[in-house]
C-alpha cells in the first residue's frame, strides 16, 4: 500500500493562509489503512482546523468528506458540489489523490494535508515499513524475494557493503541490513549459489530517472473503443 | 560455491596493465606498501603538499579518499593532482555515492589525462554519516560494476553503455575494497572472489588487529585461489589511544579489536591511571598521548610483521589519517624501509 503521514497542524494551517471555506477530503483506500487521512482522519484534522481557527480569532468555515478512491476520477464526481463551495480543498489523500482532485477539478485551490511517505506494509500495529520503490524493473527474483533496491540503503545490487553488523545497516540499528536478509533467505534455502553472479549495472530508466512514467495497454484501450 | 573468473585482461606492450609503481612493486614480488592521505575540507593544496612529503619514500602509492565519511572535502583527483606534484604516486578513490556512471567515466578519463594510474573503488559511506545528509546520495552503480566498468574500459575500450573509445583508452590499476570481518562474515571470502571476478588487480582491506581471525579468512580465500588472481594489501592502522581502540572495536562494522591490544594501549598509560582529569598536568597529557602512540606504532609494526608471514597477503595498507607522521616509523620499523625502485 501508499503509506503516508500527517504533516503538522502548523503547516497545514499556512498552506491554508487566509481561504475561510475549507473542504478536508479524505480517502478511503491506503491512506485509510494507515490511519493517515481516512474517514476519522479528516473528522478530526477539520475539528482540529475549527478549533485552531477560532482560537487565532478567525474562525473558518471547515468540513470534510470522504471518497472511496481519491486517486480515481470516476470517485470524485459525488463531491463535485462540495469542491465547488469551497475557497479551498485540504487533500488527505496521498500525492496522488492530490493531483487527482487538481486534475478533476482545475478551477479548485487544492492542497496536501500528508506528507506520501513510501511503498510497504505494517510489520506491527503501528508500524509501516517499505518494500518497494516501484524501480519498474523487478529483481526479486534475484535476491530472495528481498528488494534491495528498497532496503539497502545504498540500493546496491552487490551487496553486502562493508556497513552490515549483526543483521543491522550502518546507517541505523533500527534498520534492518537488506543483504543480510537476503543471505540468510538464500542460505536456509541452499541457494547461495545466486549471489554469486555479478548483476549488471540496472536500467534505470524504467525507474523515475527516465522521466515521467506511463503504461499504454492498447489491448484494453482498444476494447474500450469497441464498447463504446 | 565456486565462482568463475572474469575473462582476459590486456597487459599493454610494456607488459603491466596500467604500469603504475605499485603495481610494478606487486608485479615484481615485493611486499608492497600503500599509505592514506585525506584531503582538507578547504581549498589549501599546500596541506597535500605537507601530507605527501610525510609519505614520499615510504609507500608505493597513497590512497587519496574521496569525501571521506561523507565530509565534503578537495576532490580526490584534484588532490592527486598535487601529490603527482610532489613526486609521489595517488591511488584515487572512487565512490559511487556522489557521481552517476557518466560522471564517474568522465572524471576517471580526466584523472587518467592527469598521469593518474591507480585506482580504488568504493560504494562510499552513506550520506547520512557525514556533514550534508540531507543530499540526494546517487548509488547509480555500485562498487563491484565500478571494477567491471573500469576494467572494461581498459580491456575492452569500451564506455559502459557499450560504445567504443575514440583514442586513448584509460589504463588504470584497479583496486577493490574488502570487509573481511563485516557481517555476514562467511560471505566475505566469497564477496571479494566476486571482485575478483568483476576484474579486481589489488584489493585493500579494512584494517587488521585480529591475526587469527584473519588468518581464518585468508584460508578461505586461499582455498578459492583468489590470492593467485589479485594482490591482496591488509589494511593497518597505528591507535591513538585506549579510546579509539574501544570505539572501534564497538561502533565501527567490520573492525576487530581484541581485548589484549585494548589492555596494552591502557597500560601504554599505567603511569598516569588514577588520576583524575584535574590532577593531570598539561606535561602529563602530551606525555601520555606520546605513550599511547608509541604503543600504537609499535602494535602497528607488529601486525605488519605478522600479516608478512600471511600466505598471500602481497602487502600492506596503512591507514593513518591526520596522523601521516606515524608511516615512517612504522614503515622503517617493520623492515619495509627503503622502498624498492622498480
Amino acid at each position: 500500500m501508499i503509506v503516508a503521514e500527517q504533516k503538522t497542524l502548523d503547516e497545514v494551517k499556512t498552506l491554508i493562509g487566509e481561504a475561510e471555506k475549507v473542504l478536508v477530503v479524505g480517502c478511503g483506500t491506503c491512506v485509510t489503512v494507515c490511519f493517515a487521512g481516512g474517514a476519522r482522519e479528516a473528522a478530526i484534522t477539520a475539528t482540529s482546523l475549527r478549533m485552531a481557527s477560532k482560537l487565532d480569532g478567525a474562525p473558518k468555515n471547515v468540513s470534510d468528506v470522504t471518497v472511496q478512491r481519491q486517486c480515481e476520477w470516476e470517485y470524485l464526481d459525488q463531491i463535485e458540489e462540495q469542491v465547488k463551495e469551497a475557497d479551498i480543498v485540504l487533500s488527505l489523500g496521498c500525492g496522488i489523490g492530490v493531483q487527482a482532485m487538481v486534475e478533476h477539478y482545475p478551477d479548485a485551490w487544492v492542497v496536501p494535508g500528508l506528507n506520501t511517505s513510501f511503498l510497504g506494509l505494517p510489520t506491527e500495529q503501528g508500524v509501516w515499513a517499505e518494500r518497494c520503490a516501484a524501480c519498474g524493473d523487478c529483481v526479486l527474483g534475484l535476491t530472495g524475494g528481498i528488494c534491495p533496491i528498497a532496503r539497502c540503503s545504498k540500493s546496491l545490487l552487490n551487496g553486502p557493503c562493508g556497513g552490515s553488523e549483526a543483521g543491522h545497516c550502518e546507517i541505523n540499528p533500527d534498520v534492518p541490513c537488506a543483504w543480510q536478509l537476503i543471505y540468510d533467505r538464500l542460505s536456509g534455502m541452499d541457494k547461495l549459489h545466486v549471489l554469486l553472479d555479478l548483476q549488471p549495472p540496472k536500467n534505470w530508466q524504467r525507474s523515475r530517472d527516465g522521466g515521467p512514467r506511463k503504461i499504454v495497454r492498447e489491448d484494453l484501450r482498444l476494447l474500450s473503443e469497441e464498447e463504446g | 560455491m565456486t565462482v568463475e573468473v572474469r575473462g582476459e585482461e590486456k597487459m599493454s606492450s610494456n607488459g603491466y596493465l596500467a604500469g603504475s609503481n605499485l603495481e610494478r612493486v606487486l608485479r615484481a614480488g615485493h611486499f608492497a606498501v600503500t599509505g592514506e592521505l585525506g584531503p582538507p575540507q578547504s581549498a589549501d593544496g599546500e596541506v597535500i603538499r605537507e601530507k605527501a612529503n610525510l609519505l614520499k619514500g615510504y609507500c608505493d602509492g597513497v590512497n587519496i579518499t574521496d569525501n571521506q565519511t561523507a565530509i565534503v572535502r578537495m576532490s580526490s583527483i584534484g588532490a592527486g593532482t598535487i601529490v603527482i606534484q610532489e613526486g609521489l604516486e595517488p591511488v584515487i578513490q572512487m565512490t559511487c555515492r556522489d557521481r552517476n556512471r557518466l560522471a564517474i567515466q568522465a572524471d576517471l578519463l580526466g584523472a587518467y589525462a592527469l598521469g593518474m594510474r591507480n585506482l580504488l573503488c568504493l560504494t562510499g559511506d552513506h550520506q547520512n554519516f557525514g556533514n550534508h545528509p540531507t543530499a540526494k546520495n546517487v548509488f547509480d552503480i555500485d562498487s563491484l560494476q565500478l571494477v567491471r566498468m573500469v576494467s572494461d574500459m581498459r580491456d575492452e575500450c569500451i564506455f559502459q553503455c557499450g560504445d567504443a573509445f575514440k583514442g586513448r583508452e584509460p589504463r588504470f590499476f584497479v583496486g577493490a575494497a574488502a570487509a573481511p570481518f563485516a557481517d555476514p562474515i562467511d560471505f566475505r571470502p566469497y564477496r571479494l572472489a566476486k571482485k575478483v571476478k568483476a576484474g579486481a588487480n589489488f584489493i585493500q582491506t579494512q584494517l587488521v588487529y585480529d591475526i587469527p581471525a584473519f588468518e581464518r579468512y585468508m584460508d578461505k580465500v586461499r582455498e578459492l585461489g583468489l590470492h593467485e588472481q589479485t594482490f591482496i594489501l591488509a589494511g593497518v592502522g597505528p591507535l591513538k589511544s585506549p579510546g579509539m581502540a574501544r570505539y572501534m572495536k564497538n561502533n565501527v562494522p567490520g573492525i576487530l579489536v581484541p581485548d589484549e591490544l585494548i589492555d596494552r594501549m591502557s597500560a601504554a598509560s599505567e603511569p598516569w591511571a588514577g588520576k583524575s582529569k584535574d590532577e593531570l598536568t598539561s606535561e602529563d597529557k602530551l606525555a601520555r598521548t606520546k605513550a599511547w602512540r608509541d604503543e600504537g606504532i609499535k602494535i602497528c609494526i607488529e601486525l605488519t610483521q605478522q600479516l608478512q608471514e600471511i600466505e598471500g597477503v602481497a602487502g600492506v595498507h596503512i591507514m593513518a589519517i591526520e596522523w601521516e607522521e606515524a608511516v615512517k616509523p612504522i614503515v622503517e620499523g617493520a623492515g619495509l624501509y627503503p622502498r624498492p625502485e622498480v
